[in-house]
Formats: C-alpha cells, structure tokens, sequence
C-alpha cells in the first residue's frame, strides 16, 4: 500500500499542461468541474509520495544528483549507487481508465508487484525489467485509473 | 468526441508535438509531475555518473506530449486506454511528430469504440515512441 494521497487540483493540472505544451483552453480557463485531467497527469501522484526516491528529501544528505562532485551519493564501496539508481530507465507505460479523473477528487494508490523478466540488447547490454500495477481510487473508493509501468535496468548506458 | 459517422479505418490524424526541445521544458515537466531524476536536469551527472551524452527527456514527457495529439483527436475524457513503449530517447533540441491511425471500430458493451495505433518519431525518422489506444465514439 502506497502512502499516496493526491488532492486532484486546478492549479496542478495546469502547471502540468504547460509542462507537456497541451494548450487546451479547458486546462487554463474553464470551471474546475469541466475539466478531465490529462492522460498522463496521475504520474504527478509521486509529488504526494512521501517517501518517493525520485526528489530530493528536506534535509536529506543523500541525493544522488550532483552538488560539488558528480554525485552527491556519500556511500562508497561498489560505485554503482547513484549511477545504479540512475541506470534505471522507464519502458513502457500502459493506463486502463475506468472513469474520467476530475478536480476535486482525493485519490489514493495501490501498487502491485508485475512479472519481472531478462532480455539482451546489443545497444545496452543485459535488460532487467520489472513492471508494476498501480490502483488509483478516489475518496469513495471507486477505480479510477490503473496503470502498468515497466521499468528497465541497463547494464551499460544505452548506445545510440 | 469523434464520430461514429465521420470516421473510419485507416484515418490518420498527426500533430507536431514539440520543436526543438528545450532543456528548459523538462525541467517544468520535472517540476510538474514531480519526477526529479538527475538524469532529466543534472548535466554533470548524466554525464560524468550515468555515462550519457547529456541530460534527455522522461519518457512521461514524450508520452504526455504524445497524448496531447491523442485528446485534440478523440476529445477530453474519452479515452478507455492509452499505453506506449518508449523505444529510443528524446534529447533536447528534437522536434517530434506524433501519428494516430485508426486501425479498428467496433462495438462493446454498448458503447463503440475507436482502436487506435500511436507513433511518435523525432526529426531523423526514428520512432522514439509505439503505442496504441481506445477511444470511445460518439
């Protein structure tokens, strides 16, 4: 169970229709009620994740993005911490949507384990990946979106 | 919303979804979805830690520009399903163009649906996204 609880908000979507160049007037101008959120706006749910690995915590010491050095990453040993964290790469993306996600919903998260599988590739070496099925309800408990995403270790940077 | 009547298999509907991508887009889409990833915004990182050219752009990014395309196409809130693979990354500077083609109409449930086949290429030819969708029709 995620600790996700995400109030659905105007202003959100916006800054996030922005982000993605979406000029859809309904996304700037129009009463809350008439506006159904972008496809892919439930993946700003991980702002509501407290304990998401992607942001930097307040008063964390351990970000792995650079400061001084390349990494901000303090634990030595087999090198492969932030540069692990990082080698991890987004495959796939699949969203069910079982009712329109509208302002004003409070939605809560799910998160299932998927299958998890290996495969070559001549551009970046050994492929592990894992999937994993998140349920997003709202505040009576009913379905709203579910989304499968599958994540991909490399073990060398992809080539291109 | 599309119509029943207006549309048919084989239609085609694409949009230029961004031109010369900025650095400066992924990092509001960072800041609006939340996903701060080095990789996305921390040159000296992606370079020096992850063994990249440079900082790229999230795959959400390009699948959230990629249905910008897919709502101007099937209208808001119609959409029953939406899923693609990222298949090469968007660096910035790409300009991408994004294709929906309607490869089935049928009826479920009582409502028809419109099948939908996704793809996203950047300005060499090369598919940066595949992906498919169901939309419902009027």
């Amino acid at each position: 169970m995620s600790k996700i609880k995400m109030p659905v908000e105007k202003s959100h979507i916006m800054m996030f229709a922005r982000s993605i160049g979406d000029a859809n007037p309904k996304y700037y101008e129009e009463k809350d009620e008439e506006v159904v959120a972008p496809p892919t706006f439930i993946q700003s749910s991980a702002q509501f994740d407290p304990e998401y690995f992607l942001r930097p915590k307040i008063g964390g010491d351990n970000w792995f993005g650079s400061g001084k050095d390349a990494t901000g990453m303090k634990s030595s040993g087999s090198g492969s911490g932030g540069g692990g964290a990082a080698m991890g790469l987004h495959a796939e993306q699949h969203y069910e949507y079982h009712q329109p996600l509208k302002v004003g919903d409070v939605i809560s998260a799910t998160v299932k384990p998927g299958k998890s599988w290996e495969k070559e590739s001549k551009r970046a070496g050994k492929l592990k990946f894992s999937e994993s099925v998140t349920e997003y309800r709202n505040q009576d408990g009913e379905l709203i979106i579910t989304a499968t995403s599958v994540g991909v270790v490399t073990e060398k940077p992809v080539e291109n | 919303m599309l119509k029943k009547n207006e549309i048919k298999v084989g239609d085609i509907y694409s949009e230029k979804i961004v031109e010369d991508l900025k650095r400066t887009q992924i990092v509001q889409y960072a800041g609006a979805s939340g996903d701060y990833n080095p990789l996305h915004s921390d040159d000296k990182f992606t370079k020096e830690i992850a063994g990249y050219p440079g900082v790229f752009a999230h795959g959400m990014l390009s699948m959230g520009m990629t249905g910008k395309m897919l709502t101007n196409f099937v209208g808001d809130g119609t959409l029953k399903k939406y899923g693609v693979r990222f298949t090469n990354q968007v660096w910035p500077g790409d300009s991408l163009e994004s294709t929906a083609t309607i490869i089935d109409i049928k009826e479920e449930n009582g409502e028809t649906l419109a099948e939908i086949a996704i793809e996203t290429k950047n300005q060499d030819g090369a598919t940066v996204i595949t992906g498919s969708a169901t939309a419902k029709v009027s």
